[in-house]
């Protein structure tokens, strides 16, 4: 077993997990139907694309593993997921910028990853992109509206830009798993990638006439096991039934 | 209008709905058939609304990866029933924003059996299999009903309904070829829901006060006690092939009607439900107003956006 390619797909299947499972909280309680609706889909389009790096991690595990072993059965210092999906939805507007600043780092890494030496990650990542290519609009688009709305949702989306902002630098920090991927071809250079996410991110906030907070230091530990609070909680809802009754099937 | 011209143009309503042509927005029709459309087809729309809470309980918790996508859709084709009832009450004259206003000040009905609470993983079955179930025995009859708007949508929802009946009988069928623990759940939710979904086809015919003039004008074309027999006959077996028992010691086959004999139906607690006393009714509206309250200043903004827009572009306009 490649262990290292293992923890690679691990990885990036544990961001669409948490985020899409946070973002499955919202459904049947959005601000409006539409946006109930907008916001159920990109939930499911994250769990399915999570599933797909969940079966492809099964394969390389071997010994009879499934997709569910990996989202049901490993605890909080398991998971790989970078820090901000875990962070609570808050108001809309505080999910829409987490989602956005999300969506600009996926999309990119995401493109770059469809040139991966490994071909089932590239496949992934082809068919994925599309999806998140529209993440990113919804996003992007609402992250203008809010923040040139009114001036009280101006001011909320500022509010949730400067909450949220630390925990953006993470998914561009290489970790020696990062770096020895990339080295083999597999993996995303992810200081390649960080100046279109610097670029991105400006560009929307100017237009939704919001500004990135001062100082610049960044939370991180997530890609290593060592999360927030919160994700215990997010586990103890979504692995309840297999902790519950262990091996049953469903 | 003079009288003689409406009663005319009544029988002419009328005499279109006897030969099975449809109506459509602009035809004339009479107010009393315009306001009872607009009620079903709201009250319709408000239950898919607001039957998203039970059901949406059990997203964060479901068992797999496989299930979680399944629920997360179905929850998601509510919403969306919701939206395209809601157009089609619109077409009627109705306004979408005023009718969900009336929802959640409590003065629009939706279906009661929401008003029920989800205590495990098996309700998720249940309510797929026998909810689903008795609101597609009370839907398919609608696909063919005389607004043409409403008919359309219904057959829409239909097809998703019959698929999420389908999902909701396979999750039973996985708990009851499961650990006898699984088994249990089951049981456990089909005796806690199925005298709710009996109750789902409304008050026995002799109470319905609106059903002879629905039937007239062929917004409603089979009694509701007529549906729940219907029901009840399709359910017996179903329950059969999932080995768990229906609480119902009075149900039993009759040879002379060829339909099964049921118990008496708890009609005290039906009305309770439907006058707000059930076990979750303030719980779900109160989950509804907040989600509706917290989303106000996202309405707002994006009403103040679409209006900041629109005048950028006509200054642009103006300049070019």
């Amino acid at each position: 077993m490649n262990k290292s390619l293992l923890n690679y797909t691990l990885r990036i299947a544990d961001n669409n997990l948490i985020l899409g499972h946070r973002l499955s909280e919202w459904c049947g309680h959005g601000p409006i139907l539409e946006q109930d609706i907008a916001l159920t889909n990109i939930a499911l389009d994250l769990v399915g694309q999570a599933r797909n790096y969940f079966q492809l991690a099964a394969e390389i595990k071997g010994g009879g593993a499934t997709e569910d072993d990996f989202a049901y059965l490993r605890d909080v210092y398991d998971f790989q997921n970078v820090l901000l999906t875990e962070q609570p939805n808050g108001h809309f507007g505080e999910t829409i910028t987490r989602q956005f600043f999300f969506d600009v780092f996926n999309y990119y890494f995401t493109q770059a990853l469809t040139k991966s030496t490994n071909s089932q990650l590239a496949a992934i990542a082809e068919k994925s992109l599309k999806e998140i290519t529209y993440h990113l609009r919804f996003s992007s688009e609402w992250m203008i509206r809010l923040g040139d709305g009114t001036e009280e949702s101006h001011a909320k989306m500022q509010q949730a830009v400067d909450d949220l902002w630390m925990f953006t630098g993470e998914a561009f920090q290489a970790d020696a798993l990062d770096l020895e991927m990339v080295e083999n071809g597999v993996g995303v250079k992810l200081e390649e990638i960080k100046p279109y996410f610097d670029q991105k991110v400006t560009d929307i906030l100017d237009q939704a006439t919001l500004s990135l907070p001062e100082g610049n230091w960044m939370q991180k530990g997530g890609k290593q096991g060592k999360h927030s609070e919160h994700l215990g909680f997010i586990l103890a809802e979504l692995q309840f039934l297999q902790r519950a009754y262990p091996g049953a099937k469903w | 209008m003079s009288d003689s011209k409406n009663i005319s143009l009544e029988d002419r309503f009328q005499e279109k709905i006897d030969n099975n042509i449809q109506i459509e927005p602009k035809d004339w029709m009479p107010e009393g058939y315009r306001k009872t459309l607009i009620r079903q087809i709201s009250q319709h729309a408000h239950s898919e609304i607001v039957g998203m809470l039970p059901e949406g309980n059990w997203i964060s918790r479901a068992p797999s990866l496989r299930r979680k996508m399944g629920l997360l859709a179905k929850v998601q084709d509510e919403a969306g029933h919701g939206l395209y009832l809601y157009g089609a009450a619109e077409t009627l004259g109705a306004d979408r924003a005023s009718l969900i206003d009336d929802l959640h000040s409590g003065k629009a009905k939706y279906s009661s059996i929401f008003n029920y609470p989800t205590l495990t993983w098996a309700d998720i079955g249940a309510i797929g299999w026998l909810v689903d179930g008795a609101a597609i025995m009370n839907q398919v009859p609608l696909c063919s009903c005389s607004y043409g708007p409403y008919a359309r949508a219904m057959v829409r929802v239909c097809k998703e309904e019959s698929f999420h009946q389908r999902q909701g009988f396979e999750i039973m069928m996985a708990l009851c070829n499961g650990s006898p623990e699984q088994k249990e759940l089951a049981q456990d939710a089909l005796n806690r829901w199925w005298w709710p979904s009996l109750m789902m086809f409304g008050p026995n015919d002799s109470e319905s006060k609106h059903s002879a003039q629905s039937m007239k004008w062929k917004i409603k074309r089979f009694s509701n006690d007529e549906l729940r027999q219907r029901f009840v006959d399709m359910s017996v077996p179903q329950a059969k092939i999932l080995g768990i028992t229906i609480p119902d010691a009075d149900l039993k086959w009759n040879e002379e009607t060829k339909q099964h004999d049921y118990g008496k139906i708890d009609w005290e607690e039906f009305w309770n439900v439907v006058k707000g006393n059930g076990p979750c009714n303030k719980q779900r509206l109160k989950t509804r107003n907040k989600a509706h309250d917290q989303g106000k200043w996202v309405r707002e903004a994006a009403t103040a956006y679409a209006e900041k827009r629109r005048q950028r572009n006509a200054n642009r306009a103006k300049t070019a």
